[in-house]
Formats: C-alpha cells, structure tokens, sequence
C-alpha cells in the first residue's frame, strides 16, 4: 500500500490556482508518462477536471517528492501553491480515490459525471502503461465501490446538478424561461447536459458553436438548434439569454467590450452567462457590467452547498460503505502480499515431493500405473494436510499487522529465498482464497 | 365619518407595514397572506372613507388630507392589480410604508385646503384629480419596483447561497412590474394635466406659464416622458433607471410643494 495523492479541489483551492493547474486532455498521456519518470514514482496516472487536479501514485519507499513534481511540472512557487495542497498517503489515499469516484469529494455530492471521468483518466494513464499493477487495482475497486454507493444509497438519486442549479438562478433573473433563448459555447457535455435541463424547463431556442464546426452541428441536430460557426460568436451571441461556456481556451473569450456590445444590441435586457469552464471562458470584469449575470464554477458551488445539507444522510450511509470497502481492499493487498510466500512455500514442497519419489521409485522397480496413482495421492495428500494449516494461518496474518512478521518466520522456516513474480494483471476476485489460485496457476506455467 | 373609516383603514395597513419590515429579513408564507387580507380589508374601509367624503362634497378632495388619501388608496388598487397578475406581495416592502404614512397624514384631521371655490366647472376639477393621483400612484408603483430591481440585481450578483430564499420575484418580472406601471402612469398623468389646463382655462381664462405650479408640472411631465422614453428605446435598467424614476419623483413632489406658492392652485390661508 504504498500508494501516494496530492491534488488540489474546489474546497483547498481557488478557481484561479485551479485554472493554472488544469492539463488540457490531450496532454495527459504525457503527463503520466513524466510522472513515472519521475524519481521514486513505479505507477502514476492524473485527474484533472474543472474541480479538481489529482496526482495519484505508486511510489517505490511510500515518499516520492509529489509536491517537488507539482512545482517543477507547472512552474510554480512552493508559497503560492502548497497552501491549497491536501496529500494522503497509502489507507487515506485509497479512501479519497473511492470518495471521489463516489462523487462524495465533488461540488455537488452525487452527480455522476466525476465517475467517467475518472475512468477516462485511467484509461488514458492505462493506455500509455502508467497504470498496471497497484493503480489497476486500485481503480478497478474504485470504480466498483462507486457503483455499490450509487445502487445502495439515495446520494446519486436526487442529485441537484449545476444543471438544475443554473436553470433556479435563471428563473430568478428571468421568472419565465418560457421564449428564452440558449447559447451553448463549446459542445461539452456538461453544457449540453445544462441545456437539456434549460429546455425541459421551456427555452426556446438553442444555438450551438464550436471551434470543430461539426461537433457544433451534431449538438445543435440533438435540439433542433443552429449551429453557429465560431468566427460568428460576437456576432450572433446577444440573440442569446442564457449562454453557457465550457471551452478549452486558456484565455476569457468573452470580455467587458463584448458585454458591452451586447448589452447595446439588446437594449440593455439581461444576460446570463454560465461559465463551467476552466480556465474561466468570461472575464470576471464582465459582471461589473449592469445585466450581466456570470456564474463561473465556484459560484454555482456556492449556489449548491445549500442543497448539499439536504443529502448528507444519504451521505454518511456512503461513507460508511466506503469506510468497510477501504478495510476490505487493504485486506486483500495483504492477502496478496503473502501471495507469493504462499506459492514459494508449496514450490518448494512440491520439489522436495518429487525428489523423495524419485528417490524410492528407484528402489522399488516397475510401478504399475495403480501404483503410480495410489503413491502421488498419498503424498500430495499428506502434503496438503501438512500445508493446510500454515497457508491458513498466512492468510489470516495477512488481515492484521504482523503479517510480515509472519511472512519472515514462515520464509526462514522453509528456507525460502527466490520470489516468484507477483501477479500484475487485474485481479477481478473479491476473496484472498480465490486471488491465491490464480498466481498459484499463472506462476507455475 | 370618513376620519373614522380612515383610521381603521390606517389600522389595518399597519399590519402591512409590519408585513413591509418583516419581508426584509425573512420570508414567511404565512405573513404575506395575513397582510395582503389585512390590506384587502384597509381598502373596503378605505373606499368607504372616500365615498363618503365625495357624497358630503366632492370638492373636499381637493383638500391635502384627502388628497394623500386618495394617493394611498390608488396605490393600493395598483398593488393590489400587481399581485392578480404576478402573484407577488414584494412591492408592498415600498408601497405599504408610502401608503401607511399618506394614510397616517390625512387620517390625523384637518389640513390646507385647496382655493377651488372660484372653479366652475367641478365635473373637470374631479377628473384633473382622480387622473392626476392614479399617474402619481404609477410613479410611486415603478419607484418603488425600480428599488426592488436595485436589490435583487444586488443579490444575484453577490451570488450568495441565501439569494435563493429571497423573498423578490425574479429580475425580469420586477422590470416589467415597474415598466408597465410607468407606461400605465404616463396617459394619466398627460390627461391629468390637460384636464387641469382646462380647469385652469375655464376658471381663470388664461394659462400662466410661469406660475411656478404649472413651470414644475411641465417639468415633471417632460421628465416623466423622458423616463419613458429612455427605457422604452434603450431599454434603460437597474442602476440607471432607478436613478431617473428618483429623479421623476423629486420633480413630482417639487410640483405638489407647488401648491404652497403658487398664484392659481395654492392652498387656501
């Protein structure tokens, strides 16, 4: 369990240190592949979404210098980014990787986006082998605990999305969605999600632009919007109530002068911008302007946290799911820990078993085949009696803390020394018993 | 009589200015609709009161005290046409208060009578009145709304999580609150002044443009135009607005304050 996070989220950073941290999708691989670069790191993989920046890892000694990597990898100063920093290492890392793919760790608890996210993460980390062993495992469980959380609580269920949240904060500026217009800016999924919610709610009309022009044109076909080329935004944008941004551009892409031009084009009526990018796509000097309404990321935060109280039973029954699931994950890297003892263990009697019939087969002549048969299943009878106990008595150390202690005893008892190779692919089976047959099968082949 | 029903009136609109202070903190169901009952009941006794002013001599509404209480009761009928068509109490956090103290004033008893004694023609003196009031109870509906729009565009944009409980409808519907109440106000108020023209014709022979009543009537009017214009062709809103309503109702009370030094509608000595 030598599994190290750092990161940074929406409740440990501003929007403006997250907006500095984001990595752009297409250059995760690459950062995966510096991070198992990196001194100290065997596996690593990396979420960034507009909430959070997570550095998630498989150290060889337990403490790699991820905050030394943080600093060199975006350039910035120890001062100004540490404060906003959480770290867990080994049993509070793996139960902060199940909270998050829980969505119990995001802005607003139970929204369900976060899971594919994460596992688009790790896909990508996979994709480039930054992820194998401890990480697949790790993020198999994940993925697996937030399943049992959203099918065993009622967290997911009532979900107050920022979907629904931006269509309450428009009805206030609005009353009646009823004949409001649409603009989506960036076919995302979270806009597009947004503006399902806003036409359940009666807009009118959407329209849809992106740089990829088709993209723009499948979205808008989805809503029987229009598709507008990018190089139009300005123009058309102030048709327009409610615009929802969730471009990729490192810079604002809507500033005051826009706001201005739009405002005098629309005869001073309101404006709603809803701004789930990050880095933010409207400049925060917009809202200075009077009918402009921006909400970036943080501030529907804060619209939600009140809704957030309504869930937190539902919540706590999540936690404790998560809790037990942690215990029986350290468990079962324990178990596997005293893996390979197991197998040396029965090697090394299975070779001493067939010396010693060697040996007397010599003395005794031609066996018939009977005699063959009745001989191998005494032996390995007496063999698996003799083994029972010990390999049982393994497997439950391995639960508790003296479970090297007990590996140490057992290995020099035995006089074993070789290792044999830890299983690295994806062990899909819950119990210690089972995980134990599979290395057994793959290590003797 | 009518002083009497004016003060249970005056009773029952202090409940609304309870219900005004309370709304400012809090939101309760409850209280709005003890309030909006209350004043519903303020305004039967109200109305009794005006009648039996107008039936014992019409012309006694040009005295002050009938006058404010007539203001109060047309903004009454305003707020009330307002929560038929929007279902909100909010704008009576303006109104009540405006509608308890001209209520509060005229019930107290005597004041300055108008000099009406030389007009002739009192069929159009009761028109110039009743027309001149309900654009004065517009204004008072679209300041009040232009305030609310203030404080609500203040909430929205502090984005803190209690702007969610606010107790003001939503931005829009204010604006229309206060835009409709100003565009209703505005042919009162121009008809209003050409029956007081005709008034004035007909009792004094002549228009003085100079005397100061009429010089801040105009101004007020052309204010009041103005208002409209700006935010019917640039739609105007927020800060701005609320700056110009402002402004029209210091035009507005300057022409009232008229009365006390002007030679042809002065109060009587």
């Amino acid at each position: 369990m030598r599994f190290q996070l750092i990161g940074v989220n929406h409740k440990s950073a501003p929007l403006e240190i997250r907006e500095r941290l984001a990595i752009p999708e297409k250059r995760l691989p690459d950062v995966c592949r510096d991070l198992t670069a990196f001194p100290g790191i065997e596996e690593g993989m990396v979420i960034s979404t507009c909430n959070r920046v997570e550095v998630i890892t498989h150290t060889v000694n337990g403490a790699a210098d991820l905050r030394g990597f943080l600093h060199t990898y975006f350039q910035v100063e120890p001062d100004e980014l540490d404060p906003h920093l959480y770290e867990f290492r080994s049993k509070d890392a793996v139960r902060h990787v199940f909270r998050v793919a829980s969505s119990l760790d995001s802005m607003v608890v139970g929204e369900a986006q976060i899971l594919g996210q994460v596992k688009e993460a790790y896909a990508t980390a996979r994709a480039v082998g930054a992820v194998r062993g401890q990480l697949d495992q790790l993020f198999s469980r994940a993925f697996a605990v937030a399943k049992r959380v959203r099918t065993e609580t009622a967290v997911g269920s009532s979900s107050v999305s920022i979907a629904s949240v931006a269509v309450e904060l428009a009805k206030k500026i609005f009353g009646t969605l009823q004949g409001k217009n649409v603009f989506i800016v960036g076919a995302g999924k979270m806009s597009e999600l947004a503006a399902r919610h806003l036409m359940a709610h009666g807009c009118a009309s959407i329209f849809v632009a992106n740089r990829t022009y088709e993209r723009a044109i499948g979205l808008a076909q989805k809503f029987n919007g229009q598709a507008i080329k990018f190089e139009d935004l300005y123009a058309t944008c102030d048709r327009a109530d409610i615009v929802i941004t969730s471009t990729g551009s490192p810079h604002a892409i809507f500033r005051r002068e826009h706001g201005e031009q739009f405002l005098a084009r629309r005869k001073n009526r309101p404006m709603f911008f809803i701004d789930i990018a990050v880095p933010r796509d409207v400049s925060p000097d917009m809202a200075k302007l009077d009918g402009i309404f921006t909400y970036d990321i943080d501030d529907l935060q804060q619209a939600v946290t009140s809704h957030v109280a309504d869930r937190s039973k539902e919540a706590e029954h999540a936690e404790a799911i998560i809790a037990s699931e942690v215990e029986r994950f350290e468990a079962r890297l324990h178990t596997l820990d005293v893996v390979p003892t197991i197998v040396s263990l029965q090697d090394h009697l299975e070779t001493i078993r067939q010396a010693e019939i060697d040996r007397v087969r010599g003395r005794m002549g031609q066996l018939t085949p009977e005699q063959e048969i009745a001989i191998e299943a005494l032996t390995r009878g007496i063999i698996n009696k003799v083994m029972h106990t010990p390999i049982t008595t393994l497997k439950t150390a391995a639960r508790e803390s003296e479970a090297t202690t007990v590996v140490d005893v057992v290995r020099r008892l035995f006089n074993l020394q070789t290792k044999p190779q830890v299983a690295t692919e994806p062990v899909a089976s819950e119990t210690g018993e089972k995980v134990a047959v599979k290395v057994e099968v793959g290590t003797r082949r | 009589m009518p002083l009497l029903w004016l003060r249970f009136a005056l009773a029952c609109y202090f409940v609304g200015l309870v219900y005004a202070f309370v709304a400012l903190s809090r939101t309760s169901d409850l209280f709005s609709r003890i309030a909006l009952h209350a004043a519903s009941l303020g305004m039967v006794f109200h109305f009794v009161s005006l009648v039996e002013v107008f039936l014992s001599n019409h012309v006694a509404w040009a005295s002050v005290h009938n006058g404010e209480s007539l203001l109060a009761f047309l903004s009454m009928t305003f707020f009330m046409v307002i929560y038929a068509l929007y279902q909100t109490t909010s704008p009576g956090v303006v109104v009540f208060p405006v509608v308890f103290f001209l209520t509060f004033v005229a019930a107290i008893g005597e004041q300055p009578v108008l000099l009406t004694q030389y007009v002739s023609d009192k069929g159009w003196l009761v028109a110039h009145i009743i027309l001149i009031f309900t654009g004065y109870a517009a204004l008072v509906l679209s300041f009040g709304a232009s305030l609310l729009y203030l404080v609500q565009e203040r909430r929205l944009k502090s984005k803190k999580p209690t702007s969610m409980i606010s107790f003001l409808p939503a931005l829009d519907v204010i604006d229309q609150i206060g835009y409709r109440s100003l565009l209703l106000g505005f042919p009162f108020m121009t008809l209003g002044l050409i029956t007081g023209s005709v008034v004035a014709l007909t009792t004094y022979g002549r228009i003085d443009f100079l005397d100061p009543k009429i010089l801040l009537s105009l101004l007020m009017w052309v204010v009041y135009m103005v208002m409209v214009f700006t935010r019917w062709n640039s739609g105007w809103r927020g800060r701005r607005a609320a700056f110009l309503a402002t402004f029209t109702v210091v035009a507005a009370l300057a022409a009232w304050a008229a009365n006390y030094f002007s030679a042809m509608h002065r109060f009587a000595s």
